[in-house]
Formats: structure tokens, sequence, C-alpha cells
């Protein structure tokens, strides 16, 4: 039996904060990270949409000149919250050729990759950058955290859509259990707050529309969310064996016990009604790590505020939990950061970690009329979860059909 | 009107500064760009577009392997100056 895996450091930049401290704190407290963009390109383009999940420090200030221009601003987060990860678990000292990472994004370098298009179109082939290709592969990311820490065990980008940040971590428990590598770096980051992403999720009537009141536009579960909020942002996790952790005296915020993927095979956007292959990820998820589905006793779930994703994936756990979902600590964190895309995996895994570690499950805003189609137990203010044993999912779900689960539990030493 | 050897060099020490954190005065006409300055050729590439942009002239790119050092390169652009 492969020994436990655990998670020993976190780092993040998200709408609501810098780091994983203050973005947490932020959380608890019920906060909005959502606001109105502030950028000419809202009024240019008469927008219909004119508010997102923006990050709360910028990267420019955080990195250097030099490092931003050679990175497109998905990287910038990747690495601010890999390095933040790193520092945090005692910066490692393990052989290059043993530290893997496995990082994701949805988009890509999409900021990047249009205004080399507009310096094309505008001032002729010789004027587009030759960092354009690195800066603009999906792959970036993964490989500037790579270069950053001298991981040589692998770089590897998880692309399913907004199942990628929690997909790259479930990537990450075979490299670790396979003993492939000591340790891993995983998790997603997002930087699509660009205008042709908002037109584009716009036209296909994902977005919120609520332009008057922007902190209120994300609510899951509320009866009148009208579509998901845009964030940006990165989420890095780093994770190892118990016994390496242990070894080299780490602390250990909690055991990532297990993980799955399925793929609906059902619509390229739309999310199976019957929660079908949803419901098959989190059940695999548990019998991989050996659990009951009555072990549970919080989610933080996908819930993007969109009408019809709440209602599939609430299916989805009332197939899968029974009567014991009732029972279940629910946490709709998007309310507050918005949807990071490839980077919601990554930072929903922290806020699950950290609810284990800390007892308390973050609460979910704007929950103002409950929509009694889902009738489960959403928790609006932090809730202590408890003594004893803690199991917690999250789960992430991306257009393509895909369906990621990871499964995360308390850890007494 | 054209630009002196000394405006060439500080605004070309600029340039490089701006690209790689280099600071302006390490920027000598003696240095060489990739083994005094480290400085890789996608970075050389950027940096002769913005010279480009900022002198009013035009460097080949099979003009760019000649250029090995700083003086080099400002010598260049002083002559290519119309």
């Amino acid at each position: 039996m492969a020994g436990k895996i655990v998670v020993t450091g976190l780092g993040a930049t998200t709408p609501l904060g810098g780091d994983v401290e203050s973005t947490w704190k932020a959380l608890l407290a019920g906060e909005s990270g959502i606001s109105t963009i502030e950028a000419d390109w809202v009024g240019e383009y008469d927008l219909p949409v004119t508010f997102a999940g923006q990050a709360k420090v910028k990267a420019l200030d955080v990195l250097t000149p030099q490092e931003c221009k050679r990175l497109d601003q998905s990287s910038q987060f990747a690495l601010i919250a890999a390095r933040e990860a790193w520092k945090d678990a005692g910066t490692p000292e393990v052989a290059p050729e043993r530290i893997a990472v496995e990082y994701a994004t949805g988009i890509g370098g999409v900021w990047t990759l249009l205004n080399a298009y507009d310096d094309l179109k505008n001032r002729g082939p010789r004027r587009v950058m030759p960092m354009t290709i690195p800066m603009l592969m999906p792959n970036g990311p993964a490989a500037a955290i790579g270069m950053d820490i001298a991981a040589r065990g692998g770089v590897r980008t998880a692309v399913s859509a907004c199942a990628s940040g929690t997909e790259a971590i479930a990537n990450a428990i075979d490299r670790l259990r396979t003993g492939e590598v000591d340790i891993v770096v995983a998790g997603g980051c997002e930087a699509g707050i660009h205008p042709l992403p908002l037109a584009a999720f716009a036209s296909m009537h994902a977005l919120s529309k609520r332009n008057d009141n922007p902190a209120a536009a994300s609510r899951p579960y509320d009866i009148d969310r009208d579509g998901f909020v845009m964030g940006e942002g990165g989420g890095a996790v780093v994770l190892e064996l118990e016994e390496h952790a242990l070894a080299r005296g780490a602390k250990i915020y909690a055991e990532l016990v297990s993980g799955a993927v399925t793929s609906d095979a059902y619509h390229i956007t739309a999310p199976d009604p019957e929660g079908t292959g949803a419901a098959r990820a989190v059940l695999r998820a548990l019998e991989h790590g050996g659990l009951q589905v009555t072990d549970v006793d919080h989610i933080n779930a996908h819930a993007t505020s969109t009408p019809v994703g709440d209602i599939a994936e609430y299916t989805a756990l009332r197939r899968v939990f029974g009567d014991h979902l009732d029972k279940i600590a629910i946490s709709a964190t998007k309310s507050s950061t918005g949807h990071l895309l490839g980077g919601a995996g990554a930072i929903e895994a922290i806020f699950t970690i950290l609810a284990l570690h800390t007892r308390t499950a973050p609460p979910t805003i704007n929950v103002d009329n409950p929509d009694p189609a889902i009738p489960v137990d959403v928790v609006t203010s932090p809730r202590n979860l408890g003594d004893g044993e803690l199991v917690a999912i999250s789960n992430s779900f991306g257009f393509g059909g895909h369906n990621a689960v990871i499964v995360f539990k308390s850890y007494e030493k | 009107m054209a630009f002196s050897q000394a405006e060439v060099l500080a605004g070309l020490a600029e340039i490089v500064n701006d690209e790689t954190g280099i600071a302006t005065e390490s920027v000598q006409l003696e240095k060489s760009f990739t083994d005094d300055l480290d400085i890789d050729s996608i970075s050389m590439m950027t940096i002769v577009v913005n010279a480009e942009d900022k002198f009013g002239v035009k460097i080949p790119d099979e003009e760019v392997k000649n250029l090995i050092t700083v003086g080099d390169a400002v010598n260049f652009i002083v002559s290519a100056q119309g």
C-alpha cells in the first residue's frame, strides 16, 4: 500500500487577495472580489458585461518588470502562487529530477496572442515579438514554475477548461504514488479578463449581466442567479508523500486522498442534465480513496452560478449521496471569487484544504433566496465542521464534458 | 536630425535596461551582448526591433549576427541614419 499524500504548501493570488492568508481572511469575512472593470476597452467595445473578479494585487507589483515582460499574465499569476506555495512548504531541498509540476490553465496566454495579432495587423510581422509563442502556449505557466524551482521530473499541463485545475492536482497523485518523483507543485491559473473571452462567454449567455451590482452577480444556489462571473488569478499546492514530508520536518495541512476524472460525451458545453458523468467522478474518487459516501462532511461545489449548471451538479450530488447530502456542509466559493476557469480548481482545493485544516467551512455569499430546486445545506456564514476525522471533496466541471473530483482528509499525525 | 553616438548609446542602454533589467551604466561600447551582458537571442531580437523604432533605422536580420558588442550596434545605427 503506497503511503499517504499530504499537502505541505499553499500559494494563491486571487480576486480576494494577493496571497493565501489575505484571500482566506476575505473569504471568511464574506467579501466579494467582483468589481467593475476600469479599462478603456470596456466602453470601446460596448461590452454587454462590464465586471469581473480581477486580481486584488497586480502581478506587476510582485514580479520584476523583466519577469512580466517575458511571461503572459497567466504565467505571472502561476509564478506568484507557486513561489508562495514553495516557500510555505519550507523551500524543500529535493533533487531536481525528483520534482514535478502539474499546472493547468483553461485558455492559456490569450492576452499575449491577441496583442500580438494587433501588432501583426497594425505594424507588420517584424513587430510580432519573438517571445510570443512561449508566452501564449498553455504549458507556459507550468514551464515557468518548473524553471523557477528547477523541476526536472516532468512538467505537465492539464487542459480541460474549467476542470483543469482540479485535474492537474488529480494527475499529481500517480506521479507520487508510482514513486517517480518525491514532490509535486500542482494547481492552475487563468488570465482571461480580455474583451474577446468576455464577449464570447457573453454571446453564449454564460455570464451574469448584473452590471449595476457586480458584488451580487455571482450567486450560486440563489433563485435569481443569471450566469457566472469571470475571475483571474492562480493557486498552487505542494504535494508529497507523508514519509517524505515528515522526514524533512514539513508542516502538513491535510491529506490528498484520491481523485478521479470522467467525461460526459453528451454535449460540448451543456452539462448532462442527469449528472451521470459528474456523479461517476465523485463515486470513483471516493472509491479510489477507500471511502464511503457517508464519510463526506464538506463539499466545495463547482457551483458557478449558472441556472442549469448548479442544478446539474445538485442532481449528480443527490444521485451519489442520497439522504446523506443533507448532512454535508456545502460551500460555493465562486460567489466571492468569481470563476477562475483553469485556476478555479486550484484555489478551491486550497479552500477545501483550509476548511479541513481550520475545521471551518467558508461561506457562500449572495444566497438571498435559495433556489427550492436545490435543497442542500449551503454554508452562508463560517461554520465549524466539528471534531474527529473530516473528509471533503472539491468538484470541477468543464466545457467539453470534463468532470474532475479530488478528495481531502483532515490530517492528524 | 541624426542621433549622435552618445545619444544612440544612451538610447540603446535604455532599451537594454527595459528588456533585461541590466543597469544602463553597464551598457558600454566594448561590452559583448552575449558574453558580457548575458543577453539571449530572443531578447536580442526584441532589442533590435525596439532600436529600429527608436532611431528610425532598419537593422536587417543578417546584420544582427555581426553586432557582437554594444559599440558594433551603436556604430551600425549611427551610420544607418539617413
